[in-house]
């Protein structure tokens, strides 16, 4: 029998009001797999990147990683909520996130910010957790010497590589990234997209909301183009960013490859 | 005035010849309002920031109520005032407390500086940037730890500056406690002003022992906010 999925994520819905945001998405990866999800603004892509870790609470939806399907019920609000706080716990551990604004702790120093979850949520020594932030923050090719700083005094491009190396410090089954080059200056977008390209060609499952299209297209094995909270159109890059045969998936990549 | 300090310094510092006088007993009341008064205050920032309006209303009325009036009447209400009531004078072990200068001075100071410390430690709080608490929550933290390990030690830190002001603020405040016959640094200026008609050198003397020792106090907080305030200061070259 050949292996389960490694995520599967299936028929998410969410609406805000009488906006619907999500109209029944799914998303499946083996491992191994790096998922990018693109879109136009507003087409949901980010939201269903955070219900899969339910920083967000889809209206229902299904969630099956290697087989295995998160438990989950109806919250006070009548959204899905993780069945309990265990188990929430135990999915965002597998599940690390990077944002589109970093979000690094401000008062932490760059190595600070990575030990912080592998020693108050894993449960890691000191000096194992700090062994960690080395290996990672080196993986990410920060320079040793700004280990100590604070996120305010580094570029872009270094908080995001520092917020990168926080993820990869939970050694996580599968990395999400939320638009992770959106907030950073040109100049800075390539040093953060090669340390993501060194992932993927690691064999690291990922799934990536972006609007970088030449990382969707030399990166990804899976494209997802969602517009107004559905999955208009997917298959492997070269097929679907070279041929679209949707129109609005014509439409938004004569917008977006020049 | 070189003679005025010969005579009295010690009891300016730390005695009176009958009991600690002077500084010794300023800072006595200072250090205890303080530590008590921060220990009130976090819980009550905590319930001040809450979404909930059943804990975060009655914390804004304290705080109102205790920024919203001065000191010294809340002093006269609790050492004068409250005595006056059957209930508390019936009590013998609430008697007792109010019956303390001492009591009653630490416990208007500890008031007063709790409504003040609560709201910018509620500010601190709210200053916080959504997306780190975010952060957080995906990286497996439970509401308890992201409190407890992320909340309280950056909201202290970005409510230093506040602190360190409001710590000069109290150091100034407790000179009330000699309406309620605590022999403080006032209170010996007062007694030596009574003594020798010499207000100038008297209260002179005073105010130069509170200026030392609030300069004292600016020096350690800033000692303290250059290492924990370094996230927010400008980049060293």
């Amino acid at each position: 029998m050949s292996e389960p999925m490694k995520l599967e994520a299936l028929d998410f819905t969410k609406s805000y009001g009488s906006t619907q945001v999500l109209k029944g998405v799914s998303l499946r990866a083996k491992r191994g797999d790096v998922v990018s999800l693109i879109g136009s603004s507003g087409s949901g892509k980010s939201t269903f990147l955070r219900c899969i870790n339910f920083l967000e609470n889809p209206d229902s939806g299904r969630l099956v990683l290697d087989g295995r399907e998160v438990a989950t019920r109806k919250g006070a609000d009548g959204r899905l909520v993780v069945a309990d706080e265990a188990g929430l716990r135990a999915l965002r551990v597998r599940l690390a996130m990077v944002f589109q604004h970093f979000n690094l702790w401000s008062h932490m120093t760059a190595r600070q910010n990575v030990t912080f979850a592998p020693l108050n949520v894993l449960g890691l020594s000191r000096a194992e957790a700090q062994e960690r932030a080395d290996h990672y923050l080196d993986r990410v090719g920060l320079n040793p010497t700004l280990a100590q700083s604070y996120p305010g005094h580094m570029s872009g491009g270094q908080q995001q590589r520092v917020a990168i190396a926080r993820a990869l410090a939970m050694e996580p089954e599968i990395l999400l990234f939320d638009e992770p080059t959106s907030a950073l200056d040109p100049e800075l977008v390539g040093e953060v997209l090669k340390v993501m390209q060194s992932l993927a060609e690691e064999g690291r499952t990922m799934v990536v909301v972006t609007h970088e299209m030449g990382f969707a297209r030399n990166v990804s094995s899976h494209v997802q183009f969602l517009h107004q909270g559905r999955i208009e159109e997917e298959g492997p890059p070269s097929e679907i960013l070279i041929s679209p045969q949707t129109p609005r998936l014509q439409a938004f990549l004569s917008g977006n490859l020049k | 005035m070189i003679e005025t300090l010969l005579t009295y310094g010690q009891a300016y510092l730390w005695h009176d010849g009958i009991q600690l006088s002077g500084l010794v007993v300023t800072l006595t009341l200072l250090a205890i309002s303080l530590v008590l008064g921060l220990c009130l205050s976090l819980p009550l920032a905590v319930a001040r920031v809450s979404s909930n309006r059943a804990l975060s209303w009655p914390v804004q009325v304290f705080t109102f109520v205790f920024r919203g009036t001065p000191l010294y009447v809340q002093l006269l209400i609790i050492y004068t005032g409250m005595y006056q009531l059957e209930i508390i004078r019936e009590t013998p072990f609430v008697a007792g407390f109010f019956r303390s200068g001492f009591n009653c001075v630490v416990l208007a100071l500890v008031l007063n500086t709790s409504a003040y410390t609560t709201e910018f430690l509620a500010g601190a709080l709210r200053a916080i940037p959504p997306g780190e608490v975010e952060a957080a929550r995906a990286y497996g933290l439970g509401r308890v730890a992201i409190w407890t390990k992320l909340l309280i030690p950056s909201a202290l830190r970005r409510a230093l500056p506040s602190y360190s002001n409001e710590v000069i603020f109290m150091l100034h405040a407790t000179a009330i406690a000699f309406t309620a016959t605590v022999p403080d640094l006032m209170k010996v200026a007062g007694d030596v002003n009574a003594e020798t008609y010499m207000p100038f050198e008297a209260y002179g003397i005073a105010a130069m022992i509170y200026l030392g020792t609030a300069m004292l106090l600016l020096g350690i907080f800033r000692l303290i906010e250059r290492r924990f305030l370094a996230y927010a200061s400008p980049r060293k070259a």
